[in-house]
């Protein structure tokens, strides 16, 4: 039995790797690729007669696999199967980090999740609460209500889009410049902001088109995603590779954490740091710089 | 006797001068004696060395039981000539006691386990043992045992004697009348004919099997005419289609890409990649696949490779076409793409295999290699590989170029998955040693890196780069902790095999197995 440690509910999710969960193959090792979080696929991925062995599978993964500083979600059934609550069961039962609901489109629906995980911890002596989170918007409605899904629970780590089935509701197909879920991706984002969680995009489903891949990361990066969520390790590398932050802002940050704690002691609230005005609203994005730049390799210090 | 990778070697085999392994580079600047082969001489104009069939060129070589036979290996798969010469001399003309003295043998030549159970034949002395022919060696069914050498041990021991040739064979996708050969022009393209060269050289006499008969002069020419006694004309010698394989795709298995990654990652930070760089790579998924990243590499530096080397695949071409390489030198293609540039691009030249890896030459390419790509069957944590016995013990793979290329390269970079089913690929102790750890530098798995500790200075690359490495130790217990640990193998007494090392000293024996009984 693995013991992992108590999922923290804010920590760097650059890329989420799916993977169906029905394939030890594939769930054996997939840590080895070096994404932020597994995205261990009970949903779409298992075909309708294979739901119960997915399960197993699952559970059995999460058990006597050692998934070390990877997160481990699982992307449970939608509400209207009749597999979710089983679902939440094994998540609970086996310790996965985190739950993710698909066709999320209210705050109703993270609040029947939350019930039914509490269940399952409490029935499996989990401590209550471990169990975080996140919700995938996939239809017109689920983005409409972004804001109280986002704010529902205090087991929200963050919230994602489903392009594939949001695409089918909206008549559109992706686009070169991704003017077919720009909308919405803006008001997912808001939406997290607001809430203060995670806010990740969806898939990428066309390998042989890297070119296309690239420019849907990089506009992800520029709109103020977190992450992203892959379907394949090669992707990672590129993510992460936009996802660092520059060797510039890393200097920054560490100038503005040092500064702000330095001056704290001695009293001052506001300073200049290379002749720019800082205060304590700029600890939160100066700290989460270097994490990432920490996680990316370009940062050893003690700071953060 | 013990051996400096702590294998014992029994006494017995310790005979006319033979040693155990002492280390890498042991024998440098002792002497060795070239051995002449005794050879017939064609004074009287002949307007053609071709002969009817291939009993007739043995005949006509005084082809007698107790001889050693050689034949090279380009054909891979795909070869139909040492089957159908074996079967010419043992089933047409009753010859016993033969020797089989190949560069590499496998999985085309399962027939030849037949004449090892009859008895006929006696010694198999070759790189590569696969097949049924493994399976009845290791069942000690072949009356010596057998010598299994690396491409570059292989010229070293003919041309100091140790292998004396009585007659070569030479499998030649074209001949002209008198045996002149090339590796490409015919049905049965193989392009670099390298490892046939030592053999006419050094061969007492020399017969060109070719199913492509081309005017004379069949120039510029891989065997010379000068060596070759016969020639016979066949309907095929091999089966094109297993010969070369359609261009080498590089691998599309994520797990395989990263290795590769990690491996171009691990060169670009040493102090030898910089521009005129030299680089050797296997034709493996992961291997290949270095190419790839290697490139990005070169390109942000702004750099380019000098020369390449080895068993030659497209993808090494490709760069050589755009500019990216200064010269491919080639002992041996392995696909079409480098079948058909290997006499048409620019650059792109053929060696033989004493110029590519043998030790006891004056300037084997190998000795100037910065980097080699290689794979393993397994790997211990003394860094010895094994690429010959399987899990099971039975003969089942060929050093090839390994043990020279680790030897003579900078950095010799392993390339490996922890684990391959069940088994672990990094042990305590690899069945067979056949590269000795002292020439293995770095190890690549889909779980992590380790360093050979006899590196510090590469150990300090990597730590500069910030790339993570752990011991190999961590890298056995976690294979052990996924798979289990397995039983140890149980042996007879009764040596199967002796596998020399490439300077010719005993690395290691393989034993008769011992059946499993549950």
């Amino acid at each position: 039995m693995i013991p992992r440690p108590k999922p923290e509910r804010f920590r760097l999710r650059r890329t989420m790797m799916f993977m169906n969960a029905q394939k030890p193959g594939l769930i054996k090792d997939a840590y080895i690729y070096g994404c932020d979080s597994i995205m261990l696929d009970l949903e779409d991925a298992v075909a309708e007669n294979q739901k119960d062995a997915a399960r197993f599978s699952l559970y059995h993964a999460l058990k006597t696999i050692d998934y070390g500083d990877t997160e481990v979600i699982v992307r449970i059934n939608g509400l209207d199967t009749p597999h979710w609550q089983e679902d939440i069961r094994v998540c609970v039962a086996g310790g996965a980090d985190g739950i993710r609901i698909a066709k999320c489109e209210s705050a109703q629906d993270v609040l029947t999740v939350e019930q039914a995980v509490e269940e399952a911890e409490k029935e499996f002596g989990v401590e209550v609460g471990r169990t975080l989170l996140m919700a995938a918007l996939e239809s017109p409605k689920g983005i409409l209500n972004a804001y109280e899904i986002c704010s529902a629970s205090d087991r929200m780590f963050g919230v994602a889009i489903s392009g594939g089935d949001f695409r089918k509701c909206m008549q559109t197909s992706p686009q070169h410049d991704g003017v077919d879920m720009l909308f919405a991706r803006g008001q997912m984002l808001l939406a997290a902001r607001a809430a203060g969680i995670q806010c990740f995009d969806t898939v990428f489903t066309n390998l042989d088109d890297q070119e296309g891949f690239e420019a849907e990361v990089l506009q992800n990066k520029a709109m103020g995603f977190d992450g992203k969520s892959l379907i394949n390790p090669k992707q990672i590398r590129f993510v992460h590779q936009v996802f660092a932050p520059t060797e510039k802002e890393v200097i920054q940050a560490e100038k503005i954490v040092r500064a702000i704690r330095e001056n704290a002691e001695k009293g001052l609230g506001v300073f200049t740091v290379d002749g720019k005005m800082i205060d304590i609203a700029f600890l939160p994005g100066a700290e989460r710089t270097l994490k990432l730049a920490r996680a990316c390799g370009m940062y050893e210090g003690d700071l953060v | 006797m013990k051996n400096a990778v702590g294998r014992e070697i029994p006494d017995s085999l310790l005979v006319n001068g033979k040693e155990v392994y002492q280390g890498k580079n042991y024998m440098d600047g002792k002497y060795i004696q070239k051995a002449a082969p005794k050879t017939r001489r064609y004074e009287t104009p002949r307007e053609s060395k071709i002969v009817d069939s291939i009993v007739q060129a043995l005949k006509d070589c005084g082809a007698k039981s107790g001889m050693t036979f050689s034949f090279h290996h380009h054909l891979r798969d795909g070869d139909y000539v040492v089957n159908m010469v074996m079967q010419a001399a043992i089933e047409e003309l009753g010859l016993e006691e033969l020797t089989i003295a190949a560069s590499s043998l496998g999985a085309a030549h399962d027939p030849i386990a037949d004449y090892i159970e009859q008895g006929k034949v006696v010694g198999i002395q070759t790189s590569g043992i696969r097949g049924r022919m493994g399976e009845v060696v290791s069942a000690g069914k072949l009356k010596t045992p057998a010598i299994i050498r690396s491409h570059g041990g292989r010229p070293r021991a003919i041309e100091g004697g140790e292998v004396h040739i009585d007659i070569a064979f030479i499998a030649a996708p074209t001949s002209d009348c008198v045996g002149n050969c090339r590796g490409v022009g015919g049905k049965s393209d193989c392009g670099s004919l390298g490892y046939a060269m030592t053999d006419a050289k050094y061969a007492d006499h020399v017969v060109v099997v070719t199913d492509c008969l081309v005017d004379f002069p069949n120039f510029p020419t891989s065997v010379e005419a000068i060596d070759v006694d016969a020639v016979v004309v066949v309907d095929s010698i091999g089966n094109p289609k297993k010969i070369a394989s359609a261009a080498a795709r590089i691998t599309q298995n994520p797990r395989e890409l990263m290795m590769a990654e990690q491996a171009a990652k691990v060169i670009s930070v040493t102090p030898y990649f910089k521009d005129g760089f030299s680089f050797q790579t296997g034709a493996g998924g992961p291997s290949l696949a270095v190419n790839l990243f290697l490139e990005q590499y070169m390109d942000e530096r702004n750099i380019k490779m000098g020369w390449a080397i080895g068993g030659i695949c497209g993808p090494m071409v490709e760069l050589l076409k755009k500019g990216k390489v200064g010269k491919v030198i080639d002992v041996q293609d392995f696909d079409l793409d480098a079948v058909q540039s290997i006499h048409t691009t620019p650059n792109h030249f053929e060696m033989s295999a004493s110029q590519y890896a043998n030790p006891a030459n004056k300037g084997a390419f190998v000795n100037k290699l910065d980097f080699v790509v290689l794979a393993a069957l397994e790997i211990d944590t003394g860094f010895n590989v094994n690429v010959l016995t399987g899990s099971d013990g039975v003969l089942r793979g060929a050093p090839g170029g390994h043990p020279d290329t680790a030897a003579g390269s900078k950095v010799c970079i392993i390339v490996t998955p922890l684990v391959r089913g069940r088994m672990a690929t990094v042990c305590e102790h690899v069945v067979t040693v056949t590269t000795p750890g002292d020439c293995v530098d770095v190890l690549v798995t889909d779980y992590g890196i380790a360093v050979n500790p006899l590196r510090p200075d590469l150990i300090e690359c990597l730590d500069n780069a910030g790339i993570p490495h752990v011991t190999i130790e961590a890298l056995k217990e976690k294979a052990y902790s996924l798979v289990g640990r397995p039983d140890g193998l149980e042996w007879e007494d009764k040596v199967v095999a002796v596998l020399e090392a490439r300077d010719g000293t005993i690395l290691d024996v393989v034993r008769k197995i011992k059946p499993f009984v549950l």
